[in-house]
């Protein structure tokens, strides 16, 4: 018999939509139990169907895309995070998901306890976190405002990155309007394992125990997982309790616990608290295992007095874990957490019977099918509208734009003073990038590059996603993201395996925003097929909105590839003074400018239109092959993709990116370039320098080698233009006799690395 | 005139601080140890003569600037 | 010879100390044993030296490095301190030294308030000793920091104290082992990045050795003091 508590509201229909649920879904609700729920069922519903728990807008597109491949070990929903086989018998786990609402709200817990909760999803898999990565997207850096954001943001990826001891190496951040209200907080984190010791999220075994272990449970983000599925408004100021605390150091005690205990045989499952704490976790390890599960939520250790049922199990506490443990083992279990400062309970055990039993004091307060509240969520395929801004932005012609000044050289430093654009060490330097000591290729270059001592395999890793290209042609700029994510692990001597993605968008129920949505969706499953790279999980985060409308919609990628060999580690800044400088060009298309959505075309001309760069899947992997072989041939001394500010924002990186501090490095090395072969397809000097077409690569090699990089890329097909020499303290380019461009390196560095400064420091 | 200030988590917010200090006196033996909350502590000089103006402005400083409302409570006296 | 490396909950930087040590033990032809040590070890194997890594031990709350003094193997660090054996302690190692009163000062929040992970120079101030016999006396060493709270402070008579019976180990500097204020990462009184017991058979610093103990991490300045610690060891 299933029993209300006396202090139990009565459920009417304002409470149901209170509880985010519509009145069909409260219809099929009650299909399920086959009567009205109790309040504390109701609570359970309305985590389990809000949007981030059960996908119920997006997962039907989400089943597009490709998630096979003989790399994947475990796919895409499965369990907590996709598995990848890396080769020798080890594997990695990897996983990106969002925590911007909660950062919008209280920036550094918000992104403390976003860098947490992605992180249990890699060690509940039973791998050791290694590598952190963020993706970041603000408001422009000249309001007050936006700052506090920022440095909220960092200093709550860094408090619990660092203290967790775990790397944080790589990602991007883009500072745009667009995101004025409504920040992007993305976390990325990846664990390596052996195979053979993979766990499993399941409950199985009639009678085994169900231990909880970690922090207290408190009252803190109760509703939190509906939180992250409704638009910011001024309402939702003042739900601000919904906002956790992170505990890294109670995390690290948690991370240590659960690794030796996986050294062990005493379990059969564990799975963490995250989204939906305590409702989730016995749901899913219930429905996975093809089980029941009982728990009594008076057993579970509570933070403060007098809590009930309801919110027990719906408090988002951070920092607790669910462990299914082998009956006649529980002392052995307690053991081991005893040794970490740990206090695990029994709060409950595995049955049979299918069903999630919630008990409290003895008295059961829910019931509830566990398969078909996971499994049998709501799912929606709402109506999509393709938006109308899109015909007038298509419509841009380059031709409307005046030509440019003659002072070039102006321009490039303006674009590489855009925080875009610019360094990002103010950032990274927070964060401990070095502990492990296996970032053999320190931030800065294309791609992240992490040797996993304990397998002594190389990684290679790079977070990108342009959200301007995606609102003016979202599968474009989405398929973007995919090849240029493929495109820097290329550069940095790897071959893209795997990526995770994290779908940023507006509201679902707007239908010119699901069409956004559904377009973004082909465009990296496009992607994901023409570089074998199947998605091995992620998130969505709908909502990204607030009354004065969405942010650009940001299908953001991270994409892992390995490298097989240390020799073939490449980074992006050129070596030695008399190399030759070749630009490898994929697509050589000379009507496609590639200057709509520009950094150029938003910055220098107050402009957000146009049509996005033109990317053709098969041009860009030839482009990416040749790269590649030629690599591994060692004739590679640099490599840089051109991405946000084009082929001279491209060519000056080159020139300057060479992290400081290393001696063995040339810290500064200028060039003199040619562009005029470039100029033959691309005519126009603003677009030949700041236009941002893709499958573009710069590359420096020792002059000897010449002939063999033209061959390569002459029988695959790729251009492959020589444009100049490195050496020198300046930039030149040079197009017909006349120079475009003459610059300082060194002022042009200075420009760069003190754009976020600058750029701080300038209010409108 | 001069402020004290004091700011503490409120009390349904989660300390770490404060527990793990807690953890650490129990291992210490003291026995008899109940919460630890840890929070921080400010001191204002106030160019003001006026109690209630520079009550009223502390309240203003401390919900701005001194306390996030989401997580952090404050206390305060005034001393001449 | 033995090497203890103390694990204290939510110390981070044992697996790099245990990595690095052995490696470079083995790269030296010397024959080492290095260990964890967890910090409820109170009497342990005898060891020949203990390694305090870095990390948040126990989350750096209250002051870093002020719960882990008590800790049971402190005592045990200790006596064997006393015992004029030696002891490196390197980020959160060298602000447990301090909190435990083995070395003088304190380290505390960053100048510019934030945490600071880079490379960065160290002038090596003297090289008569088990840490630094491996390198030049002046010698420039590139090794990275990475610390919110290595703001070294000592009052005007410990620093004259440590000034004047040359117990400054290493300070930061230029490139060319200018000591100036511009390359102070993090304000620390004089420069200091490390300092030596009297005796100098403990050594405390911010810098990670460990991080820069091989070519390809950037910089394999970091290999001499461990090298320096590990053939004194073997004398």
């Amino acid at each position: 018999m299933v029993e209300s508590l006396p202090k139990d509201p009565l459920i009417t229909p304002e409470l149901i939509a209170d509880h985010g649920l519509t009145p069909e879904e409260y219809e099929r609700l009650k299909g399920i139990l086959k009567r009205e729920p109790t309040y504390t069922e109701l609570g359970i519903f309305s985590v389990m169907w809000s949007e981030h728990c059960s996908y119920k807008n997006s997962r039907k597109q989400l089943k597009n895309f490709p998630t096979e491949g003989p790399q994947v070990l475990i796919k895409a929903g499965e369990e907590n995070a996709g598995v990848i086989d890396v080769g020798d018998g080890w594997a990695v786990a990897f996983k990106v998901e969002s925590h911007n609402h909660p950062s919008a709200v209280e920036p550094f817990q918000g992104a403390a306890t976003g860098v947490g909760g992605i992180l249990r999803d890699i060690f509940t898999m039973g791998a050791r976190p290694v590598i952190n990565m963020n993706s970041l997207r603000f408001g422009r850096p000249n309001s007050g405002q936006v700052q506090q954001l920022v440095d909220g943001v960092v200093g709550g990826i860094a408090h619990y990155g660092n203290c967790m001891g775990i790397p944080t190496i790589g990602g991007d951040v883009y500072y745009d309007e667009t995101y004025e209200t409504n920040c992007l907080v993305n976390a990325f984190s990846l664990g390596v394992m052996k195979i053979n010791e993979i766990q499993r999220g399941e409950a199985t075994g009639v009678g085994n125990p169900v231990f909880y272990v970690g922090a207290a449970t408190g009252k803190d983000g109760i509703h939190g997982a509906t939180f992250a599925s409704t638009e910011l408004t001024e309402e939702s100021e003042a739900k601000r309790s919904s906002v956790q605390v992170g505990d890294p150091f109670m995390e690290k005690l948690l991370l240590e616990a659960c690794l030796e205990l996986f050294q062990t045989d005493h379990i059969v499952g564990i799975q963490d608290m995250g989204a939906a704490g305590l409702t989730c976790s016995t749901c899913e390890t219930a429905s996975r295992g093809g089980s029941g599960v009982e728990i009594d939520v008076a057993l579970v250790p509570q933070r403060e007095a007098n809590m009930t049922p309801y919110e027990i199990l719906l408090s988002e506490s951070q920092e607790r874990m669910l462990v299914i443990v082998k009956k006649g083992r529980e002392e052995a279990v307690h053991k081991i957490f005893e040794k970490w400062d740990l206090h695990a309970v029994e709060i409950g055990h595995v049955t049979d019977d299918g069903l999630m039993r919630v008990k409290y004091n003895g008295k059961v307060v829910a019931e509830i099918p566990a398969r078909e509240i996971a499994d049998d969520a709501p799912l929606y395929d709402p109506p999509a509208t393709k938006p109308r801004y899109l015909k007038a932005v298509s419509a841009w012609k380059l031709s409307e734009l005046p030509q440019p000044g003659s002072d070039m050289t102006g321009i490039l430093t303006k674009l590489l003073s855009e925080p875009t654009i610019g360094s990002k060490k103010d950032i990274y330097r927070r964060y401990d990038h070095m502990v492990r000591t296996g970032t053999v290729v320190l931030p800065g270059s294309d791609a992240a590059v992490f040797w996993m001592r304990e397998a002594d395999k190389y990684l290679s890793l790079s977070a990108d996603c342009n959200g301007r290209y995606c609102y003016l042609d979202p599968v474009m700029g989405s398929r973007i993201a995919v090849a240029e994510s493929a495109r820097n692990i290329v550069c940095s001597g790897g071959r893209p395996l795997a990526l995770t993605d994290c779908l940023n968008f507006g509201n679902p129920t707007k239908p010119e925003i699901y069409w956004q949505f559904k377009a973004c969706v082909e465009g990296l499953k496009e992607g994901c097929e023409a570089f074998n790279t199947p998605v091995t999980g992620g998130n969505v985060s709908f909502y990204n909105e607030n009354p004065e409308g969405a942010i650009d919609p940001t299908p953001l990628v991270v994409m892992v590839g390995q490298i097989d060999k240390k020799e073939h580690i490449t980074t992006q800044w050129f070596k030695k003074e008399g190399d030759v400088v070749c630009l490898l060009d994929g697509l050589q298309d000379d009507q496609l400018a590639g200057i709509g959505g520009s950094e150029y075309l938003r910055r220098i001309h107050d402009l957000k239109t146009g049509c996005p760069p033109v990317m053709e899947l098969e041009k860009e992997k030839a482009l990416q092959d040749v790269l590649l072989e030629a690599i591994r041939s060692g004739i590679i001394r640099s490599a840089h993709d051109v991405s946000e500010g084009g082929l001279a924002v491209c060519a000056a990186e080159c020139c300057f990116t060479a992290p400081m501090e290393l001696e063995s490095e040339a810290v500064v090395l200028g060039a003199k370039l040619d562009f005029s072969p470039v100029a033959r397809r691309t005519p126009r000097h603003d677009a030949l320098l700041f236009g941002e077409q893709q499958s573009r690569v710069i590359v420096s090699l020792a002059p000897e080698n010449l002939t063999a990089l033209e061959e390569m890329a002459g029988k695959a097909g790729v251009q492959c233009d020589l444009l100049g020499t490195v050496g020198g303290g300046e930039l030149t380019i040079m197009v017909n006799g006349e120079t475009l461009i003459k610059g300082e390196v060194k002022e042009l560095g200075k420009a760069w690395r003190d754009a976020y400064a600058n750029a701080a420091k300038t209010s409108e | 005139m001069k402020a004290k200030i004091y700011v503490t988590l409120k009390q349904s917010v989660l300390d770490p601080q404060g527990k793990t200090v807690q953890r650490a006196l129990e291992q210490m033996n003291y026995k008899n140890v109940g919460s630890v909350r840890i929070g921080r502590f400010l001191e204002v000089e106030l160019n003001c003569d006026d109690e209630k103006k520079a009550a009223e402005q502390i309240e203003e400083m401390s919900r701005k600037l001194f306390v996030n409302p989401n997580i952090e409570q404050f206390r305060y006296e005034l001393e001449k | 010879m033995k090497i203890g490396i103390v694990v204290f909950p939510g110390s981070n930087c044992d697996y790099d100390c245990l990595t690095s040590f052995s490696r470079l033990a083995g790269e030296e032809g010397l024959r080492a044993e290095t260990k964890y040590v967890w910090h409820k070890e109170s009497a342990p194997e005898t060891f020949d030296a203990y390694v305090l890594p870095g990390g948040f031990s126990y989350g750096d709350y209250l002051r870093c490095g002020a719960i882990a003094r008590f800790s049971p193997i402190m005592e045990e660090v200790k006596a064997h301190a006393e015992a004029g054996r030696p002891v490196i302690g390197i980020c959160n190692g060298f602000q447990i030294l301090c909190e435990a009163g083995l070395l003088p000062g304190a380290l505390y929040m960053n100048r510019d308030l934030n945490f600071i992970c880079e490379h960065v120079f160290l002038r090596t101030e003297r090289n008569d000793t088990i840490f630094t016999s491996e390198c030049r006396k002046g010698e420039v060493l590139n090794i990275p920091i990475a610390h919110g709270e290595g703001n070294y402070y000592a009052d005007d008579e410990t620093l004259e104290r440590l000034e004047g019976e040359n117990l400054v180990a290493f300070r930061y500097c230029t490139k060319d082992g200018l000591v100036k204020p511009e390359v102070n990462p993090n304000g620390s009184r004089n420069n200091i990045a490390g300092i030596f017991n009297k005796e100098r058979t403990i050594l405390g610093m911010m810098p990670h050795p460990e991080r820069a103990a091989e070519i390809g991490l950037g910089s394999d300045d970091g290999r001499k003091i461990i090298v320096s610690l590990l053939k004194s060891l073997a004398k």
